[in-house]
């Protein structure tokens, strides 16, 4: 049965057939060539030169949860892009932060808020947040094919839980391994900084404000010893993307708002290069 | 061996005909309407889960009267083909007179082919535009005929003496509580004119509010908020739905 979106035609027999609500089902069915783990890849020598997007962090509050990346994509040692968007909500309760090829990442971004959105229209509820953090998982797993040649994608999940009503955290690995985060995470190439200053800032009872300051400074000290995350870019007003998902749902921090935590940081930042301290014992 | 006997294809039709249109005629009819800010959906449903009305696509709504698995298909369907479409191209691409051209098409099919028995069902396909003057409102009777309708439209079984209640009635730029007023109005009467009372959990209501600052503008309208405006309908008081819809938050997409 032909595809058949371009005409307007009698809708084939799979759209009328009864079967599961998950999109990518239907996909794999119906079209199976639009899944992007289907497609195979020639053998390469060595890692393929596309853009790469670089630190995602989040971290948790009591009244919700913080999810925020870092504007730069690299191709190689090259800056490919100075204004990428890496952080996406994923439905009206979730976000999704991409690290990884940037290509694939965005389809598999676009494949996921559809899976989410498609199964909300057919069964009139939203999955579990377990629900979509495993489907999610599904997906990566499904690109092991590419990863395995260099194309990874690593997501990091986050959003509230309405049954437990929490904010919740999932990061995962490219074989679509999946774990629950307590407090905070990051992934992507300037993860280890990030997470290590994170590790000295975080406190259980952070205000929003508190967590949104929070993650800008690990996404400062990631672009700090990182060449490939970038720091706020204050000439071109590129800020980082900072999202806060709470009991009202997702939000994206607007612009004057990132730029305003980002110049705060920056300006404490001309005292003390290295950030704020902790206290030795 | 027996010939089979002979029936006309007028004849054949007529009764295909009547038979969807005496299945359709069981179910209650729902009215479909524009205000001004989207597209009101109103029917009587006792059922909380059973939708007759739902979300298809960003800016385009379902309403269907008939028989429940058969719309519940075509409902599927059409949100399949919006996703793909929108999957495939953009998310404008997406629009009501392609997915009503999609239904008709499969209904008129259908209807038409001797091996299959007609669908009892009667659909419309609304689209909210930017302004009232981009709303479309499509009917799709049983045989997979297509009507752009515009201001009101009833589909069901009692759907002609309801049309024809809100054609005298109906009016541009009425307030949400205004229109809904109208539409349960309407549905309340029956065919021998006399009025009965819905109470509010019978109702199902659903807008497409072109408003909403989310891209799906598909909300179902439930609970406190449904009394709320079942209370305000008086014209004179239509206070602030806007700052109402504000305060239910997000959890309209929800469903």
């Amino acid at each position: 049965m032909e595809a058949n979106t371009r005409s307007t035609g009698r809708l084939p027999a799979a759209f009328l057939t009864p079967g599961s609500s998950s999109f990518m089902d239907f996909l794999a069915e119906h079209s199976p060539e639009l899944l992007p783990g289907r497609r195979t890849l020639p053998p390469v020598q060595g890692a393929i030169e596309v853009p790469h997007g670089t630190t995602i962090v989040a971290a948790s509050f009591p009244g919700g949860v913080v999810l925020a990346g870092d504007r730069r994509a690299t191709m190689g040692n090259m800056i490919a892009q100075r204004d990428i968007e890496k952080v996406f909500p994923a439905d009206e309760y979730s976000a999704v932060g991409i690290a990884g090829t940037a290509g694939l990442a965005v389809e598999m971004v676009r494949l996921f808020q559809l899976e989410l959105e498609h199964f909300e229209k057919v069964e009139g509820t939203q999955l579990s947040l377990e629900g979509k953090a495993n489907r999610l998982s599904t997906m990566i797993r499904g690109n092991l094919g590419m990863a395995m040649q260099g194309l990874a994608v690593v997501p990091l999940f986050a959003g509230w839980d309405v049954d437990r009503q929490k904010g919740r955290i999932f990061s995962y690995d490219v074989t679509g391994g999946r774990s629950e985060e307590h407090g905070y995470a990051a992934t992507g190439s300037g993860s280890l900084f990030a997470r290590g200053s994170m590790k000295k800032l975080y406190r259980e009872d952070l205000s929003e404000r508190q967590a949104v300051t929070l993650v800008v400074q690990a996404l400062y000290d990631a672009a700090d010893d990182d060449s490939a995350t970038g720091g706020p870019d204050v000439a071109r007003r590129i800020y980082p993307i900072v999202t806060v998902i709470t009991e009202d749902g997702y939000r994206r921090l607007t612009e004057t708002e990132a730029s305003d935590v980002s110049r705060s940081v920056l300006e404490r930042r001309l005292d003390q290069p290295d950030g704020p301290r902790a206290e030795l014992l | 061996m027996s010939t089979p006997f002979y029936v006309s294809p007028q004849q054949a039709m007529a009764d295909r005909a009547e038979y969807a249109r005496k299945g359709i005629a069981r179910g209650r009819s729902l009215v479909v309407m524009q205000y001004a800010d989207g597209i009101v959906f109103v029917g009587e449903n006792p059922s909380r889960a059973l939708h007759k009305f739902s979300e298809i696509y960003d800016r385009i709504g379902f309403a269907a009267a008939g028989k429940y698995n058969e719309y519940e298909n075509l409902r599927i369907g059409g949100v399949r083909y919006a996703d793909l479409r929108g999957y495939t191209y953009d998310r404008d691409d997406v629009t009501a007179r392609g997915l009503a051209n999609v239904y008709a098409q499969t209904l008129g099919t259908i209807f038409s082919s001797a091996g299959e028995k007609p669908y009892e069902v009667e659909l419309v396909v609304a689209e909210v535009g930017a302004s009232p003057e981009g709303d479309q409102i499509y009917r799709l009777p049983h045989d997979g005929s297509i009507v752009d309708e515009h201001g009101s439209v009833a589909v069901g079984g009692n759907a002609e003496q309801i049309g024809s209640f809100l054609d005298q009635r109906h009016r541009d730029g009425m307030s949400l509580a205004e229109a809904l007023k109208l539409a349960v109005q309407a549905l309340s009467r029956d065919t021998s004119g006399s009025e009965r009372e819905i109470p509010a959990e019978r109702l199902e209501v659903a807008v497409l509010d072109r408003t909403r600052p989310q891209s799906r503008k598909f909300k179902r309208i439930v609970g406190r908020q449904l009394a709320r405006l079942l209370a305000a309908a008086e014209p004179a008081t239509a206070p602030t739905d806007a700052a109402d819809d504000e305060a239910e938050g997000p959890e309209g997409a929800a469903d």
